[in-house]
């Protein structure tokens, strides 16, 4: 059992947790993940380390109700408990000091970009970060990405915070001015990702991103989690879920994110009946 | 003269009902079938039976206690040997082991050793009389050992070594414990029950039980030497999925067998959405592969609603690994077998669905190193099915994660751990192992026989450490 220590609503429908894993904070590193199974009936969903605090003995998770595993998540509070956690899981980045890095941020990625970020800059590597999203509520660990980067940009979808338009639009800007960043991490929805890779790949930059296949045992013994990376299969739950993303096949990725679109709809429509209406829907 | 008795055929849940529930198709005897059969044994002085055994179970003696309607006596002579006789009598491939070399198949048919061994452990766990037998908690004070996988290699190691006066910590990636026995062997052949009453017998040992710790990420080995174990058991089993290696595998619809039975058993999807974890199966399904885990796969995937569901496999029949009592049950609930067909390509649709697959016809050509005619293709033989699911059977690997993580430790050429035979021991001091992750996938019985050998070479290295250090 893991106790939720603290709990944050860090915009309309993405919320933090601080939970008590002390095994797993002792050894946690940038670019590992963890599977929770919430209770009994529950699946097991893969997080990423946000962030975490071996004297402590927690990790933070940061997550975005999109289905009815992460909304029924969203319904703890502080003082409840999540059955099972276990991790760390995944292969951890290389992270050593370079001369410029850019973090491009989608969405709720900014969270699982934060501890890179974060390593690159203690390493005093130049951290320019670039985070996007829909809208300016739904930005979110400001305070965070600016505390380790040098530079931060903001874009919004529909213009209310920074530049109007997609994250990719900033970084194609930065690349064409002439920024030459030793490396792109982008993390975050996979049309994001796919679109800044198409940027990264005009410029020759190297660019490396997380991939969030569909994974049950996070342990390499199931293979739900397998993209081709170079024309090769890998399991991204052992081998990533960092790749070169100017390698990765996602166009296959997207199709294999819709293999249980029927199955996730209908548990949420089941679970909003039972619970008469999510609540993350009501606010 | 009871020789003469026919063997008690098994009694199982018709075929059209049971494609409809995920309830065990083996009903086990009823108490007067079991004496009955039991009678047919004629004691063979030199018990052919018992050699044919892995782990050497007294049979005629406990076949002799049924007989004489001591059934609780039974189950007790069989855990002598064997600590998992409810499993074992299920799912050991008694026709190739045990009932292989009994005297009465030579002329007819073998005694039923295995229903027998799981009608005395089904018996006297039914009676509640299981807890009485149990032996002291280990005091831990002989020195304390890691095992590390909880099938049935390390609940064996564990429950071996805690009788020993041990103190063992079990540890666990997944959320429940089992092994294969939990994600992979279904419901309908195994159920759970027998296999959580098990690990509470493994516990009562005073066995602690850490589940959702992965040894090599989550601790390592050297954190465990660290803190303290004085040995360590690998029994992580082979459980790393092979795919053909042909275009289309990771259309959507295509799973291996790990992934469908896994969301199957481990995470109840067959119960979906009272659980959470979803599988999808078609109306048309393909298992390549002819073995136990095919078997399973092909029926869970008719029990969760697929129309028609057909074994592919590029040998012939006679060279199918799966047990032949699976093979029958297979085919009697409607299991089509394709044989001497190859699949060579997964065809998709345009949004990255399976929609049909290319098969070549084989026929059997010159032996090869396994002794077994080499399936050849027939030129020009291709032809397309239409299928909307595929699953892969075609065979696991050793898990590598842990064992690629310990410095010095040798492998063969298929990633399995190179183990001493005798003892279990590894080319690293202290570490030991057993079970698939050095067979390659094998037996549950294989599995505990390697766990019972390694519990003793684990026994006999503590002392010698200890009697070195006095
Ligand atoms: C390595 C990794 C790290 C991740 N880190 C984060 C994170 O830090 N924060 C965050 O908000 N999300 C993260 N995700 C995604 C998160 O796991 C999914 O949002 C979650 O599983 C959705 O479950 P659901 O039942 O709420 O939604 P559903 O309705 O079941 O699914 C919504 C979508 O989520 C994806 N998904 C569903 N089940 C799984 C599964 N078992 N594994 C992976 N993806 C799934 C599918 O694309 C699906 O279409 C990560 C995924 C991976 C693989
Ligand atoms: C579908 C299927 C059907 C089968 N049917 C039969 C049958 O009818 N009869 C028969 O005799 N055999 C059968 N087998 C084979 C048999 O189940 C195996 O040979 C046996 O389970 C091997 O036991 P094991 O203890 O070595 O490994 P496993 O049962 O594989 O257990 C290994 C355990 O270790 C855990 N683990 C792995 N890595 C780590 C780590 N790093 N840290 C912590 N834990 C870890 C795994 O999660 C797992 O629980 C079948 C196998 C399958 C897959
Ligand atoms: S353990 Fe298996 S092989 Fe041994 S007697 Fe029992 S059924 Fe036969
Ligand atoms: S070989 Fe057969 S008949 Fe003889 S003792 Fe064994 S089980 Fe009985
Ligand atoms: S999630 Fe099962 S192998 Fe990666």
């Amino acid at each position: 059992m893991h106790r939720i220590v603290k709990k944050e609503e860090l915009a309309p429908r993405i919320k933090l947790f601080v939970v008590e894993a002390p095994q797993i904070a002792a050894c946690a590193r940038p670019g590992h993940f963890f599977v929770l199974r919430m209770h009994e009936q529950g699946e097991r969903i893969p997080l990423t380390i946000a962030d975490s605090d071996p004297a402590a003995g927690t990790i933070t998770m940061v997550f975005q109700e999109v289905g009815k595993s992460t909304c029924e998540l969203g319904t703890l509070e502080e003082g409840d408990s999540i059955l099972d956690i276990v991790g760390p899981l995944g292969t951890p980045r290389d992270i050593k000091r370079l001369d410029t890095v850019v973090c491009v941020a989608g969405g709720v990625g900014v969270a699982p970009i934060y501890p890179e970020a974060k390593a690159f800059h203690e390493l005093g590597t130049r951290v320019i970060s670039l985070v996007g999203a829909q809208t300016k509520d739904m930005l979110i660990f400001k305070d965070r990405m600016e505390a380790v980067s040098d530079e931060v940009h903001y874009s919004t979808d529909d213009g209310s915070f920074g530049y109007h338009g997609f994250v990719t639009g900033i970084l194609r800007d930065l690349l064409a001015g002439g920024l030459r960043p030793d490396e792109v991490v982008a993390i975050g929805p996979l049309p994001m990702m796919r679109a800044t890779c198409k940027v990264t790949a005009e410029f020759g930059v190297k660019t490396i991103v997380s991939l969030n296949a569909i994974m049950v045992d996070g342990t390499g013994m199931c293979g739900s989690c397998r993209v081709t990376v170079d024309g090769k299969t890998m399991f991204s739950c052992v081998e990533g879920p960092a790749f070169d993303g100017h390698k990765v096949d996602f166009e296959e990725l997207m199709a294999r994110q819709t293999r249980f679109l029927a199955e996730e709809k209908l548990a949420m429509e089941r679970y909003q009946v039972h619970s008469e209406g999510c609540k993350c829907r009501r606010k | 003269m009871p020789a003469k008795v026919d063997r008690h055929p098994m009694p199982k849940q018709d075929p059209r009902e049971r494609i409809r529930n995920f309830n065990e198709v083996a009903l086990g005897y009823p108490a007067d079938v079991a004496v009955g059969e039991a009678m047919r044994c004629i004691g063979c002085p030199k018990s052919p039976c018992v050699a044919g055994c892995p782990v050497e179970v007294d049979i005629p003696s406990f076949v002799k206690l049924i007989a004489e309607g001591k059934f609780v006596e039974a189950a007790r002579k069989i855990k002598e040997k064997n600590s998992l006789p409810a499993i074992c009598g299920r799912v050991c491939p008694q026709e190739t082991q045990c009932e292989e070399r009994c005297t009465l198949g030579k002329k007819g048919k073998p005694v039923a050793i295995g229903a027998l061994e799981r009608f005395a452990a089904d018996y006297e766990r039914a009676s509640g009389t299981q807890a009485a037998s149990e032996p002291a908690p280990a005091s831990g004070a002989a020195g304390r050992v890691a095992v590390v996988g909880s099938g049935p290699a390390g609940l064996t190691c564990a429950a071996d070594l805690a009788k020993m006066g041990y103190s063992v910590v079990l540890f666990e990636s997944l959320h429940s414990t089992g092994g294969v026995l939990r994600y992979g062997i279904p419901e309908f052949r195994l159920p759970k029950a027998i296999v959580d009453e098990e690990v509470a017998y493994v516990k009562s040992l005073g066995v602690e039980v850490r589940v959702n710790t992965l040894v090599g990420r989550t601790v390592t080995v050297d954190e465990l030497f660290r803190d303290g174990f004085d040995a360590i058991f690998l029994g992580t089993g082979a459980g790393l999925p092979h795919f053909l290696g042909i275009p289309g595998e990771n259309l959507n619809g295509v799973y291996s067998a790990n992934e469908f039975l896994t969301r199957s058993n481990l995470m109840k999807a067959y119960r979906f959405p009272e659980y959470d974890t979803p599988v999808w199966v078609g109306k048309r399904v393909v298992v390549v592969g002819a073995g136990n885990v095919a078997m399973d796969a092909a029926r869970t995937a008719l029990r969760l609603g697929a129309e028609k569901v057909s074994i592919v496999y590029r040998r012939s029949r006679a060279e199918m690994p799966a047990r032949l009592e699976e093979i029958e049950n297979a085919e009697e609930e409607g299991v089509e077998l394709m044989l001497l067909t190859n699949p060579i390509r997964v065809l998709g649709d345009e949004r990255g669905w399976v929609r049909g697959m290319e098969c070549v016809r084989m026929e059997l050509g010159e032996p090869d190193e396994s002794g077994r005619r080499r399936p050849v293709p027939v030129p020009g033989s291709e032809f397309v099915i239409d299928i909307d699911t595929m699953i892969s059977a075609v065979g696991t690997d050793p898990n590598p994660l842990l064992v690629r993580s310990v410095p010095g430790l040798k492998l063969g050429r298929h990633g399995n751990v190179i183990v001493n035979e005798e003892t279990g021991e590894t080319s690293v001091p202290g570490v030991f192992a057993g079970g698939d992750i050095v067979t390659g996938s094998a037996t549950v019985i294989a599995a505990m026989g390697a766990g019972k050998i390694a519990a003793r070479g684990i026994d006999r290295y503590i002392r010698a450490k200890r009697e070195r250090s006095e």
